[in-house]
């Protein structure tokens, strides 16, 4: 395949495994726990490195991977101890953060751990990284982002029904004896191997774009769940292709430029999506005013005028 | 080591970049002890992920010149901030949803403008870089005087509507009802935590920059239910923090300054989490422990109650009334003798 053929297809998968998470984080109201995730896996990566001493892809996805899932056991520790849950992931996530910028600059300044790179992601050297799997030879990122993208669509869909229950009615799914915590953990977990998985390739803002962004856009568009997943897919996708090549064209950072397309999508969502978009609301609702105003009432009166 | 400190603060840069961090911590933790009780902490981060696009334009427009890069960042944080309330109101998503929008896309906005700056001939030497984590040590006399001036004007307006906004906080509805205007006075405090937001980015940086509004501010709430008393402690931990970071990162020139001083703020929330008294860990669980004390000795003196017959014999039925352990039967029948319960 060609050398923009990966960077797409990267994307695109990326894309997929974030946003079917995002659906899920969007309608249980958690969606900044990925942005929270998003910032302390830089802490997850320099503390794998300080140990092990390796840079070796493996061992940071599981240090990335460990960190993301403390920050979220510290954010409810917190809640459940009595802090506003705002507040609760504000606090946690920029002191991970914060400790993980402090230890690259104090203990691993020389070496290549570049905080921008994890920030930003480099998208444009995914193809260069490569693997031989099969005597194929693929990009290391988009194995572990295809590997990622088939464990999330299993989880989801062997457990769509309590997924389902358990973000719409949540007393009623605990009342039926659907394991409620388990079932929180687990996407806690799976929002955090994700970003990991895919914040090397598209970088942390974009993994929160890709969360946060297509799920909200797809969410103005449908009623139901399962539409609401394959939305959000389409639009991350479309996202991708417009981003790579408006990024092209303008010689800038793709995985900003993708993050800015799932924005221009929003936008067009939150502005002419069916029954929920700004402009097509006003526009149905100034026409059933005029089909009001124009039905032929059924006692006119003799001079035509008309009473409000 | 402390010669080193010693001699640094000798230099009369840094004690201007000094005085500038801790009135900057102080404002920071004035605004964000309201913004913290108005639920919207997460607004700040929105709001300083915002302003790198601002930043970047104003550098496009008008080149490193630090009012034009703190107006640019000023317009993109009330943008962002109108940008969470349309979405919030005109649509029937939540406001975490919204800000987490606002935040990623308007930061992938801003890295493909950092990108088109790099690019162009001028870029390499742009320093916009240093903006994403702070470095105060690079801040010059003009820089220190624009962001003390900035933090003193929003302390002054917390001190002049501190009466208004704590009512606007807790009860808007009663605000309304009295005639006030409700509106301007969100108004008057969203634009204090936009001001505080850019004048704090050169310093603490983009990404850490909500913490010096968050982290001060809910170290102050585990010490007291007072207002006043509140603000003025979160006052005191946002300008200890900016003090200490500023320092520390001046002694070990490789440190960025935002996440030193975003670290001590949170030692000291984790201090008060704590060990605050009523609220904090510590004291709710000896709090606890008490109470499980006083509750065990009420239950034993019931069952005294319960079992008929002399005190000496009573031991063993007493127990099985109480259906406690040895150990903790013979704790309590001796506190029972002890207090002469019975004879």
């Amino acid at each position: 395949m060609t050398y923009e053929g990966w960077i797409i297809i990267t994307g695109v998968l990326a894309g997929a495994s974030c946003s079917i998470i995002g659906v899920l984080l969007v309608l249980r109201q958690t969606a900044m726990i990925s942005d929270a995730i998003s910032h302390t896996v830089i802490l997850g990566l320099v503390s794998a490195f300080l140990l092990t001493g390796t840079l070796d892809s493996f061992t940071m996805l599981i240090g990335a991977a460990v960190a993301g899932l403390l920050t979220t056991i510290v954010i409810q520790l917190l809640k459940n101890s009595g802090v506003q849950s705002d507040a609760a992931i504000g606090v946690t996530f920029t002191a991970f953060f914060a400790l993980g910028v402090f230890l690259i600059s104090r203990y691993a300044g020389n070496v290549h751990l570049d905080v921008n790179h994890a920030l930003m992601g480099n998208i444009a050297f995914v193809p260069f990284q490569t693997v031989t799997l099969f005597g194929v030879s693929i990009p290391q990122a988009f194995l572990f982002v295809s590997i990622v993208l088939l464990l999330n669509v299993a989880v989801i869909t062997l457990l769509y029904k309590e997924w389902k229950l358990s973000t719409f009615d949540p007393a009623l799914a605990v009342s039926l004896g659907i394991p409620a915590v388990f079932l929180h953990y687990l996407l806690m977990t799976m929002t955090s191997v994700t970003a990991v998985s895919s914040f090397d390739s598209v970088g942390a803002v974009l993994v929160v774009a890709f969360m946060i962004v297509p799920a909200a856009s797809a969410y103005l568009w449908t009623r139901k769940l399962s539409f609401m997943f394959l939305y959000s897919v389409v639009f991350s996708a479309a996202a991708c292709f417009s981003g790579y090549y408006a990024a092209k064209w303008l010689n800038v950072s793709i995985s900003g430029s993708m993050a800015v397309m799932t924005g221009v999508i929003f936008l067009i969502s939150f502005l002419f999506a069916g029954e929920n978009g700004v402009i097509t609301r006003s526009v149905r609702q100034k026409q059933h005013r005029n089909r009001e105003w124009n039905r032929q009432p059924a006692f006119a009166p003799a001079d035509g005028k008309r009473e409000l | 080591m402390i010669q080193d400190w010693l001699s640094l603060l000798g230099s009369p840069n840094l004690r201007w970049v000094l005085l500038g961090t801790m009135f900057l911590g102080m404002a920071s933790g004035i605004v964000g002890s309201f913004v913290l009780l108005r639920k919207e902490s997460l607004v700040g981060e929105a709001m300083s992920h915002a302003a790198l696009p601002g930043v970047c334009l104003g550098f496009l427009v008008a080149g490193r010149e630090l009012p034009a890069l703190m107006t640019g960042a000023a317009v993109f944080g009330l943008i962002s901030l109108w940008g969470i309330r349309v979405i919030h109101r005109h649509s029937k998503l939540k406001q975490d949803t919204a800000i987490g929008l606002i935040l990623s896309v308007f930061f992938g906005l801003g890295i493909v403008l950092l990108t088109m700056i790099t690019n162009s001939p001028a870029g390499n030497k742009s320093g916009l870089d240093s903006y994403i984590f702070g470095q105060a040590a690079s801040m010059v006399p003009s820089d220190v005087w624009m962001m003390s001036s900035i933090a003193i004007l929003v302390t002054a307006a917390a001190l002049l509507f501190f009466k208004e906004w704590k009512l606007v906080i807790f009860d808007p509805l009663f605000a309304g009802g009295l005639g006030w205007k409700t509106k301007t006075l969100n108004s008057v405090l969203s634009l204090s935590i936009v001001l505080i937001v850019t004048a704090g980015i050169q310093a603490v940086g983009i990404i850490l920059m909500s913490a010096l509004i968050i982290t001060p501010a809910i170290a102050a709430r585990y010490w007291t239910d007072r207002l006043g008393v509140m603000v003025i402690l979160a006052s005191v931990i946002g300008a200890f923090s900016g003090v200490t970071g500023t320092l520390i990162s001046a002694v070990d020139g490789g440190i960025p300054t935002g996440p030193v001083v975003v670290l001590t703020a949170t030692v000291i929330f984790f201090l008060s989490f704590l060990f605050a008294p009523k609220r904090g860990k510590l004291a709710q669980v000896l709090a606890h422990r008490q109470f499980r004390r006083r509750w065990k000795k009420q239950q034993a003196l019931k069952a005294l109650g319960s079992v008929p017959g002399t005190a000496a014999s009573k031991y063993e039925s007493w127990q099985k009334a109480l259906g406690a352990k040895n150990n903790e039967a013979k704790k309590l029948w001796n506190w029972l003798k002890k207090n002469r319960y019975f004879m």
